[in-house]
């Protein structure tokens, strides 16, 4: 039974990845109930229950997307030591159960935004692998055409708004494009994510506040990996209950690592911001990367933690476990579709790498929008136009 | 953080309306606008190239008599008589008029909904439009500009208000990072139509830090816009076409010019955003200002024609990018160029423009480009001790003397 699900699924791997997990809902949806490895921790208001409901296409979703994504960024971070890919490259891995979760309960209108971190929070958004490949190697055919690199990411007809670089600014975006949501009614939230880090920023207190005033649809979500580049959250933050933080906004402690706990947080997320207004969701999780490419990620924290995070809270190999306790697929069959993954990851490169770099004359394009109303010139009231050598 | 400008503070606020004596401002109340001016009416794209043409209506001799002196403006001549406002009233007017017409059009900023505007410019729009379209924020710059930035980025149409455009040194990295940049960065996906405005330039004894002029900090930003307004003509022209453009725009109004009174026309109208304004046409030098010091050009104008000059006065508007079209024919046709602005000494509007002027007509200027500015200090509190910040109009008269040698 589980042989005959995989091999329709393998006819579905040829599909682009946009269409392949697009929907969580498939001919099987037998339904299991999972329960979360830890209860939440609330702060003004009532946990949910730590029975999570699934199915089990979901979960075989859950694995296929999350190893897709593992394997996005290991490819990565080859490429970068390749020197295909220069500058800054913040790698996810590690913290893939946040996007899969997240993205297993919002719809398209749902906006989210995110910072530098966005690699696999734009797959999950519908964003194809060639598209992130070929931006990440500055191409043409790259989401943001090559203009924007790999902190820059986004999907404007999936309400994925980015991809920044300044850390906590896009909290105050989020809570605009939430004002936004409001004025028009609706009926969707944004999920402003940001990092430990990024938590010690006045803006986010400044939006916190607006947000609450108003009752905007916002949810602040807190991917609390431990550290802020090579400072440890003990040494930065007076009190490291990011969920605490919003003081009169009530929040939810979350173990980032599980896909389900994130799964029902986010759920109850929803329910509560297009009630009551924000709500702030603190991820616990872990990335295996250093802070980006440059930073060895060994520096501040010992192998041994990294080693031991991996082992025993993997967010992939909590959901093998599960997947082979349930007997919805064998080790082989698993093993078979981390194959086709490498190699659609492959493929997905190899044609990047073959994608022309953007044309000289695209350096002038999208500065100004010609709109309704103005002309924009330049000097001499001409357009500037100009063939780099 | 920031003072709340109360009315009466002495800069400008409509309380002192009654009392407020145009003469004192250095300026004459009324502009002089060419009769051309009308063709440019209800028209979006202007056609830049014939307007400019015939506003050079040539013999100097003519223009003497009508230089500098307020007339009869004859601007509304062919349909309405036109009204009579205040610039306040002026960028009141095209805010209301954007907002009736566009529901996505919203302002947001500190004191903009119930109390009106700490210069009255939104006075009355939150009992017209509601408290969600006329947004009073909280005092934190630099999340209200970034929530008006990310509305922006999903199809609204935000105007945000700075109280004073100091404060908005604090939203620094909102404007610069996310507001210039989002377009280009998504590849062009987002687009971020937002107008941020606010006064800014000296004042009356401000103090320092609420007489500041932030074009020259704005400037390199790449994917803006800036505008800088001078009469309720061309604040309520600028305002609509600033809210309508869909790159982000930001409009300098300044303290000391909310109090101007024009007549302006009954039927729409929208100003060009990159188009420099002819303000008096003439011969011997051309005189690039903006904003307030446009008053005390055309004061030093007067000294000037009584002397026996012929000063061509161009009020640039457009700080980004630089008309340099109807620069370029001025200084093709006078070979002098004399730049009077309010921004600093070092790194001003002033100093980029003598730039492009050096770059692009070197070969038509007759003597080396001269660029009075405010001095590089702090704005003193004491009176005597700002009016020496500023350029002064009899410095703009021996500086011209000076050139046309």
């Amino acid at each position: 039974m589980a042989l005959s699900r995989l091999t329709s699924r393998s006819n579905g791997i040829s599909r682009p990845l946009s269409t392949a997990f697009g929907r969580f809902i498939s001919t099987d949806t037998t339904p299991i109930t999972i329960e979360t490895s830890l209860p939440f921790t609330a702060h003004l208001c009532d946990p949910p229950s730590r029975s999570v409901e699934s199915s089990t296409q979901e979960l075989l979703d859950f694995f296929r997307t999350m190893a897709l994504m593992r394997r996005m960024e290991i490819a990565a971070d080859s490429l970068y030591k390749a020197k295909l890919i220069r500058g800054f490259c913040h790698l996810y891995d590690g913290q893939e159960a946040v996007a899969i979760g997240m993205e297993a309960v919002i719809t398209k209108k749902d906006a989210i935004i995110t910072a530098y971190r966005d690699h696999c929070i734009f797959l999950g958004r519908g964003g194809s692998l060639y598209e992130v490949f070929a931006e990440l190697m500055g191409r043409q055919d790259g989401c943001s055409k090559g203009k924007g690199g790999s902190m820059h990411f986004y999907k404007k007809d999936s309400s994925f708004y980015g991809g920044h670089g300044i850390v906590g600014a896009q909290v105050p975006l989020g809570c605009g494009i939430a004002f936004a949501q409001k004025y028009v009614k609706e009926e969707a939230v944004t999920f402003a994510m940001y990092g430990d880090g990024a938590a010690n920023q006045g803006q986010l207190f400044e939006a916190l506040n607006i947000s609450a005033l108003w009752d905007l649809p916002s949810i602040l979500v807190c991917e609390n990996n431990h550290y802020g580049m090579g400072t440890a959250e003990w040494r930065a933050a007076k009190s490291p209950s990011y969920y605490k933080r919003g003081d009169y906004v009530p929040g939810l402690k979350v173990d980032g690592m599980d896909a389900f706990a994130v799964k029902q947080a986010c759920k109850f997320a929803k329910e509560h911001a297009l009630k009551n207004g924000p709500i702030i969701l603190e991820m616990d999780t872990y990335r295996y990367h250093g802070h980006s490419m440059s930073d060895p990620g060994s520096t501040y924290r010992t192998r041994d933690e990294i080693s031991g995070v991996r082992q025993e809270r993997d967010p992939i190999e909590r959901i093998k476990k599960l997947v082979l306790s349930h007997d919805l697929a064998t080790e082989k069959e698993l093993k078979d579709m981390e194959k086709e993954i490498r190699k659609e990851v492959d493929d997905a490169i190899a044609k990047a790498k073959d994608c022309s770099m953007p044309e000289p004359s695209e350096l002038f394009t999208n500065v100004y929008v010609k709109g309704f109303g103005t002309k924009s010139f330049g000097a001499d009231r001409k357009e500037v136009k100009a063939a780099l050598p | 953080m920031a003072a709340r400008i109360h009315g009466g503070a002495g800069a400008g606020a409509a309380t002192a309306l009654s009392t407020f004596n145009p003469k004192k401002l250095v300026a004459p109340s009324r502009t002089n606008l060419p009769a051309a001016r009308s063709s440019k009416r209800c028209i979006v794209a202007a056609a830049g190239s014939d307007a400019s043409k015939s506003l050079r209506v040539g013999h100097s001799q003519k223009l003497i008599a009508n230089a500098a002196v307020a007339t009869k403006a004859e601007t509304s001549a062919t349909t309405g008589t036109g009204h009579e406002l205040l610039l306040f009233e002026a960028l009141q007017e095209g805010l209301e008029e954007e907002m009736d017409r566009d529901p996505h059009v919203c302002v947001m900023g500190e004191d903009v909904g119930h109390y009106g505007g700490s210069y009255k410019v939104t006075k009355g729009l939150a009992d017209k439009f509601g408290d969600l379209r006329v947004l009073d924020t909280p005092i934190c710059e630099n999340a209200f500009t970034g929530m008006g930035i990310g509305a922006a980025m999903t199809g609204l149409r935000p105007v945000i208000e700075g109280m004073n455009m100091g404060f908005l040194l604090l939203a620094f990295n909102q404007i610069s990072n996310n507001c210039g940049m989002l377009h280009y960065t998504s590849g062009g996906q987002f687009t971020i139509p937002v107008v941020i405005r606010g006064p800014g330039g000296v004042g009356r004894q401000l103090g320092a830090e609420h007489s500041q002029r932030l074009e020259s900090y704005f400037q390199s930003i790449p994917g803006i816009q800036m505008v800088a307004c001078s009469t309720p003509y061309n604040a309520k022209g600028l305002m609509k076409a600033a809210i309508r453009s869909e790159n982000p725009v930001i409009l300098f109004e300044h303290v000391l010019l909310y109090n101007l009174k024009e007549k302006i026309p009954d039927e729409e109208y929208i100003c060009n955003l990159e188009e420099a304004e002819m303000v008096r046409p003439g011969e011997h030098i051309t005189i690039l200002t903006y904003s307030r010091m446009r008053y005390h050009v055309m004061q030093a104008a007067k000294t000037l024609v009584n002397k026996g000059y012929d000063p061509e006065v161009i009020d640039i508007r457009s700080l980004k990018p630089f008309d340099l079209y109807t620069i370029g024919n001025s200084v093709k046709k006078t070979h002098r160029v004399l730049i009077v602005e309010e921004c600093m000494r070092t790194g001003g509007i002033g100093a980029s423009l003598t730039a492009a002027i050096n770059e692009n007509f070197h070969d038509y200027l007759d003597a080396p480009v001269m660029c009075l500015s405010s001095q590089d200090v702090p704005t003193p509190y004491a009176g005597t001790l700002e009016e020496w910040t500023v350029v002064q109009p009899a410095q703009i008269v021996t500086a011209v003397e000076q050139l046309c040698q």
